[in-house]
């Protein structure tokens, strides 16, 4: 068994030299979503590619699309932040492409365990939003870097993959799938209308003492409550993203006096628990995931992801093809990736309210109402559904925030994963205990 | 908490085998009683000393972002007996304990009671019995769950209390908070009282009540004399297990206090899911040394061993 397959793995690599000489080693893929050559589809047809990542990316549907429309098998399995770091360092052979969120990188990179991807093997890079090929948006102004910002972690130095480039360079350390702008969910009826909120500071607001909560997860909860306190002007951050053991000190002091208070109602661990505690009304303001906001109003209770005027918390999510694959199977990697940003999987998703890394190739498998109302920010020119077909806007619904660059070209700051973690995680279980 | 359940097991182990010795009297009858705990010494070494010998082993390695270094070094312990958040922590989770142990003893005791001494004809006791399990047939976490909707702002309670004109804003601390939590564990861990006395109380000869009846004892003094030292055994174990529950809890904690009150597994979660693992064993094991104090500490008030083989 094992010369049959290198028999067919040495053939396949020809094939590929010498295509890849004609082509100038540029379009690569671009006929295989078309149909492989024979050969090749005979020999690719037992691979099989485990796609590991969050429940909100590796979702099962795309899955099954990719096994229809490539020769071969793509095994999706969604799983938790910590197993998938656990899973990536100490079992990287158990995971083929790795879906990864951009905070996770500071725990992969180096550890020999995900690989380089050459810009060369990713054909949609021309067609990619500028804020990953160049951390710009479309209107030319450069995003904000405070946090992980796309251009300090799409790039590699060298092939080698051993050290984050904070600049453009040949080598990507992932393909960008999804994206999207976080922000703080309301709800209109029980703080007096969506006008009353528009400030990030409006999370403290004693007025809303009892009814707030945030994300039970250290980088995030603080972070948004040190966006909450720079915008009351308690002080400045010289970088929220990536903040000193005396800015935690800081935060924390105050958010454990406001713990005391009462100031908060709870701290959500899971996606479920964040829709629940705004339907019943336990919380009236508090950070939030944007589907989530979609779940509360599909249950017909007004719920508003409001844009604030300090703008955005960002993030993004790749795919890495994990180091231990070579020959066919890494061809299929590539191959899947390239599929991935063709257009099915992000005319999914951009019904879950997540933005393509290609939205020119997500347009094509989105109606021009679809279109216009996620991507563009119109009011719905039809009921809007959810990718399972459930009606959940209305005709006349506009997305809150608007157009995609009114919303991703707001971006103050970008998840990521402090130098002072651990110190980070020592103080958020003081301030949860306290 | 599969931690602190195999503690137990591992200290009664011991004993068991004590006991095989002292009852072997020739070399022949004690290689076969060996052999008979064998399967047991072999599944708690394997399954809980080897890890737990890991896991202690860990909690004096360094570790940076990701990578686990061997070395040994003290400085998780010192952090861990350094910080305030340490004695909070066992506070807290000693204070659910401490709580919950007290409700579901009184609990526990008056429902056995009530079963073995009222309720007349086995068939009806077997099947009050079981009554009291069917909850137990549903999964833990909807029987927690259920309580959110329940107790809630706008849930309910407050909604009954409300239409009945006794309070007339909704009460806040229904619901996330350390009422909500004991509330949980009363209603999750009540019955791991209510087996083992159960079980104690079914063992008494009846003759012994009709006796101090007889003898002119009251019936709350029956009770004191009588049933409660003989059901010693049933509430040990019940503690033994409730208070283990408790202290190895973290989900409980985390979901009805919303988040607002921590118990030292939970903190503990924190650190594995920062994968900040040498601290986290530190904290494990330290967590299991007084945890099996504990327990050590009620075992040593009853002799289990020896009610048992009554």
């Amino acid at each position: 068994m094992s010369r049959k397959s290198s028999d067919s793995k040495t053939r396949v690599n020809r094939r590929f030299v010498l295509k890849g000489a004609a082509a100038g080693g540029a379009v690569v893929a671009s006929e295989a979503i078309g149909g492989f050559p024979t050969v090749w589809a005979q020999n690719a047809k037992d691979i099989t590619l485990v796609h590991a990542g969050g429940s909100y990316a590796a979702i099962k549907e795309i899955g099954e699309q990719a096994t229809k429309d490539l020769g071969f098998k793509i095994a999706m399995q969604a799983i938790t932040d910590d197993v998938q770091i656990n899973r990536s360092l100490t079992q990287p052979n158990t995971i083929d492409i790795n879906n990864i969120d951009s905070t996770k990188l500071p725990y992969l990179v180096g550890k020999g365990v995900l690989s380089s991807i050459p810009v060369a093997k990713y054909k949609l890079w021309g067609e990619t939003v500028p804020l990953f090929t160049k951390g710009a948006y479309p209107n030319g102004q450069m995003a904000s870097t405070q946090g992980l910002s796309p251009i300090e972690a799409m790039f590699y130095v060298d092939k080698d993959g051993k050290k984050l480039a904070s600049k453009p360079t040949e080598f990507l350390t992932m393909i960008p799938t999804i994206y999207n702008a976080d922000t703080l969910g309301i709800r209109p009826d029980l703080v007096g209308g969506r006008d009353k909120v528009t400030s990030w500071k409006d999370l403290l607001d004693p007025k809303y003492k009892g009814k707030t909560a945030l994300v039970d997860y250290a980088p995030v909860g603080v972070m948004d409550v040190a966006m909450a306190l720079e915008a009351r002007g308690d002080f400045k951050y010289a970088d929220k993203g990536n903040m000193t053991k005396d800015e935690i000190d800081k935060t924390i002091k105050i958010m454990i006096d406001m713990k005391k208070g009462g100031h908060f109602r709870s701290f959500w661990s899971t996606f479920d628990q964040s829709v629940n505690l705004m339907a019943s009304g336990e919380v009236v303001i508090q950070s939030m995931w944007s589907p989530a906001v979609t779940a509360v109003r599909s249950r017909s209770i007004d719920c508003y992801y409001v844009p604030l005027k300090e703008g955005y918390r960002g993030w993004f999510v790749g795919l890495a093809p994990m180091a231990h694959l070579s020959g066919l199977k890494l061809d299929c990697a590539y191959e899947y990736m390239n599929w991935f940003n063709s257009g099915w999987q992000g005319g999914f998703i951009a019904k879950q309210g997540y933005y393509s890394a290609v939205p020119t190739t997500a347009k094509k498998f989105l109606t021009p109402e679809e279109w216009d109302y996620w991507y563009d920010g119109k009011p719905a020119a039809v009921d809007i559904k959810d990718p399972y077909g459930t009606i959940m806007e209305k005709k006349g619904a506009t997305r809150d925030g608007g157009a995609i660059w009114d919303r991703m070209g707001n971006i103050a700051c970008w998840n990521t994963v402090m130098d002072e973690d651990r110190y980070l995680t020592r103080r958020w279980n003081e301030f949860v205990s306290s | 908490m599969a931690m602190t359940e195999q503690a137990v097991d591992a200290l009664l182990a011991p004993t068991a085998v004590r006991d095989a010795e002292a009852a072997a009297i020739d070399s022949g009858a004690e290689r076969a009683s060996w052999l008979q705990i064998s399967p047991l010494v072999l599944v708690l070494l394997l399954f809980f000393g080897l890890p737990m010998l890991v896991v202690l082993a860990v909690s004096f390695f360094d570790f940076e972002r990701t990578d686990i270094i061997p070395t040994f070094i003290l400085d998780n312990y010192i952090d861990l007996f350094r910080s305030e958040v340490t004695l909070r922590l066992y506070a807290s989770s000693l204070k659910f304990a401490a709580i919950v142990w007290l409700v579901t003893l009184v609990l526990g005791f008056n429902i056995a009671y009530f079963l073995v001494f009222h309720v007349r004809g086995v068939l009806v006791q077997i099947g009050l019995f079981l009554l009291c399990t069917v909850p137990f047939l549903t999964s833990n976490i909807i029987r927690m769950i259920s309580w959110i909707p329940f107790l809630g702002r706008n849930g309910i309670f407050n909604q009954a209390l409300m239409g009945a004109g006794i309070t007339s804003r909704p009460l806040e601390f229904l619901l996330f908070s350390d009422f909500a939590v004991v509330v949980a564990y009363v209603h999750l861990f009540t019955l791991f009282m209510v087996v083992p006395i159960f079980n104690s109380m079914a063992r008494i000869d009846k003759s012994l009540l009709e006796a101090a009846r007889d003898a002119g004892a009251g019936r709350f003094r029956v009770v004191y004399e009588v049933v409660l030292p003989l059901s010693k055994t049933g509430i040990a174990l019940g503690s033994i297990f409730v208070i283990t529950l408790v202290m190895g809890d973290s989900f409980v904690v985390r979901t009805m206090s919303g988040g607002q009150s921590a118990s030292v597994v939970s903190a503990l979660q924190n650190e594995v899911a920062a994968l900040q693992y040498p601290p986290a064993a530190a904290s494990a094991v330290i967590m299991v040394i007084i945890v099996t104090l504990m327990v050590a500490g009620i075992l040593r008030l009853v002799d289990v061993r020896k009610e048992l083989a009554r």
